[in-house]
């Protein structure tokens, strides 16, 4: 227990200083957002309008450092994240919790089957050494080695067009409105399938891979000897005894990856157009919607935070080594 | 001692690898363990005793392979049969209910994330499942108490036990079920001295309680002098001598179990130099010709290089009680 305080703790420590460094980044970046607002209108706006635009972001004042950062951190309390720049009048909750639902959806799941998928399979060839799931590993590390967004390309190269069932783009059939029904719910997972199997197959192999070859490396641990010594089942043996040990490094792992879900894989959100975080952040970056990039950076800061957490208490639970006495 | 066999283990052979590079670890041996008794199996390092060992409970892990021979296994009430013929479902009844192991690594044979009770529980499901999880628990308990261990540490991990307490949870579990045979491989070579005499003491004890032949697997032949009853003593995979643990220690026959027998102090009686054994023991790709001790050998002379020694009953006044295979010692009857 005081080990997990200590834990929770550092994390808060952790959340503070991203937040600050989240508030420090965008104000260092040269140029300012009205600027870039005039360059998209090519300069075409009186000067009565830029003032007015200036005071709208709140950039007129000359406020120090100082004082605009106390009062980030008092919106923040309120879970005010500011407007955004380029979904003005939108407010920047509004606009990250329209892209969040994709994103979790999209990569989650992905993440989650093939956490599955993964370490089932890696079970599988790493007891059975030897066997077809072991010829099948070659291959699936060369399209890890793939990069995912060229991977993207292929399949929309190959598998997507007019006449295809493989929608190229975006997250849904541009005319349905977002809503739990049955005309956008089917054309939702349509559009999600090409990016989804992206993600999948560049993904899959890493955890077999980590998951096979601790299965290998525990299979030769004097214990798992004892196990069959015992004349315990085969099942018994392989699960209870060996995968259970070598589940634990691919445990922490996997909570890891649950902290970058949010963040997207933006190289494919952008390959596919999907409308999630990442695809968000891609175009608050080329705006310099501050105050949309600060929420998105803000987001993921927390969820790799919480995510760090997961993993923590995950550890615990799996592994006495770890619980410390009292 | 000397009453019916439990355990026959004839001509057995056992290589590493398959075809041309398979390494023989384990030759034509031949080792018969009778009801009640200790016998103790020493050797160097590399002689092959553990291979044996995991031979004959069919616990060799790749590239190891049987070539050769049986192990006939008598039950107590039932006829014998050959373990290296079980079926896979035939051979796990057949481990822990009759033959328990206890291994040498004593940090590691436990598993680290599952508790104590866990793990004994274990054994109890897969060889006994009618039990209720009622009696399960207290036979758990009663197997620690009997080793000396609280049984209030039935919910403690591997982790929070020291090491001795480990090897004694392993003994508490080889015997939970009753085997009529525990094999102990070198049980207490990660054990400090003290702790290595407690539990040896106490497992003789639990031996005499319980009547279950041991298998004890050394290259501590002071220990094996001690505790066992018989002693058998490999070199380069062959049995080279046995006979009854006095006998061996007082007059042995063959030149290599002089050579082990001199190389740690006796207990009692006049001092004497450690001679120790010189060169190192053979390289199983290349085997010397004829007895393989030969090139170690203070007393070799014109046989030893050309011919294999056969294992059998020497010419000596106590001869039809103990084996040796060496040309000092010409054979009266040779083993089968």
């Amino acid at each position: 227990m005081r080990y997990l305080l200590q834990r929770i703790l550092f994390y808060v420590f952790t959340a503070w200083a991203a937040i600050t460094i989240n508030f420090f980044i965008p104000r260092m970046i040269p140029g300012d957002p009205v600027k870039s607002l005039l360059a998209r209108f090519q300069g075409q706006m009186s000067t009565d309008a830029i003032d007015s635009l200036y005071v709208l972001f709140g950039l007129d004042k000359d406020a120090s450092i100082w004082s605009q950062y106390l009062d980030y951190w008092k919106q923040l309390f309120h879970g005010d994240l500011g407007l955004s720049f380029t979904a003005f009048p939108a407010s920047v909750s509004q606009v990250i919790s329209d892209a969040l639902p994709w994103t979790v959806a999209l990569v989650g799941i992905t993440t989650i089957i093939s956490f599955l998928l993964g370490t089932g399979l890696g079970v599988l060839a790493g007891w059975r050494r030897g066997s077809w799931i072991d010829g099948l590993l070659p291959t699936t590390t060369f399209l890890s080695s793939v990069p995912y967004f060229w991977l993207g390309l292929l399949a929309i190269y190959l598998l997507a067009g007019p006449d295809s069932f493989f929608p190229s783009s975006g997250g849904y059939e541009p005319g349905l409105v977002p809503a739990w029904d049955q005309y956008f719910i089917p054309s939702a997972i349509q559009h999600s399938l090409l990016p989804a199997l992206t993600i999948l197959i560049s993904s899959v192999s890493g955890w077999i891979l980590s998951m096979r070859n601790m299965m290998v490396t525990v299979a030769a641990e004097d214990y798992i000897t004892v196990a069959h010594a015992k004349g315990l089942s085969e099942r018994r043996v392989a699960l209870g005894y060996a995968a259970r040990n070598a589940l634990l490094p691919n445990v922490s792992g996997f909570a890891l990856s649950l902290g970058f879900i949010v963040g997207g894989t933006l190289l494919v959100e952008i390959v596919f157009s999907y409308p999630g975080l990442g695809f968000l952040l891609f175009r608050a970056v080329g705006a310099k919607d501050y105050p949309l990039m600060q929420g998105i950076f803000l987001v993921i800061t927390i969820s790799v935070l919480v995510a760090n957490l997961i993993a923590d208490i995950a550890y615990l639970m799996l592994d006495p080594r770890t619980r410390k006495e009292g | 001692m000397s009453g019916e066999p439990v355990l026959e283990i004839k001509n057995l052979n056992v290589d590493y690898g398959l075809g041309d590079q398979a390494v023989r670890a384990v030759r034509d041996v031949n080792l018969t363990l009778h009801r009640g008794e200790v016998l103790g199996l020493a050797g160097e390092s590399g002689s092959g005793k553990s291979t044996l060992a995991y031979g004959l409970t069919r616990l060799l892990a790749p590239p190891g392979v049987i070539t050769g021979g049986e192990v006939i296994y008598h039950p107590e009430n039932a006829e014998p049969y050959d373990v290296l013929g079980l079926d896979d479902r035939g051979l796990r009844k057949f481990r822990w209910a009759e033959t328990a192991i206890v291994f040498q690594g004593a940090m590691n044979s436990l598993n680290p994330v599952h508790k104590i009770s866990t793990q004994l529980n274990d054994v109890l499901e897969a060889h006994e499942p009618k039990m209720s999880a009622h009696s399960r628990t207290a036979r758990a308990r009663e197997m620690l108490k009997l080793v000396g261990i609280s049984p209030d540490r039935m919910d403690a991990y591997p982790h929070q036990l020291s090491g001795g307490m480990r090897q004694r949870v392993m003994i508490g579990m080889a015997l939970i079920l009753q085997p009529q045979v525990v094999i102990m491989d070198e049980p207490t070579t990660a054990l400090d001295v003290v702790m290595q005499r407690q539990i040896l003491g106490q497992l003789i004890e639990l031996r005499e309680r319980l009547g279950f032949s041991v298998i004890f697997i050394t290259h501590d032949l002071s220990l094996l002098v001690e505790f066992s009853n018989r002693i058998a003593i490999m070199y380069g995979g062959r049995i080279v001598e046995e006979a009854q643990a006095t006998a061996l220690y007082r007059d042995s026959l063959h030149p290599y179990s002089a050579g082990l027998l001199g190389s740690f102090p006796a207990l009692r009686g006049a001092r004497r130099e450690l001679t120790g054994i010189p060169g190192s023991p053979p390289d199983l790709k290349g085997m010397p010709t004829g007895c393989s001790f030969h090139p170690r050998c203070p007393k070799a002379f014109d046989p030893c290089a050309g011919n294999i020694p056969v294992l059998g009953n020497p010419d000596t006044p106590d001869g039809s009680a103990r084996t040796v295979a060496c040309w000092l010692h010409p054979v009266k009857q040779p083993v089968a």
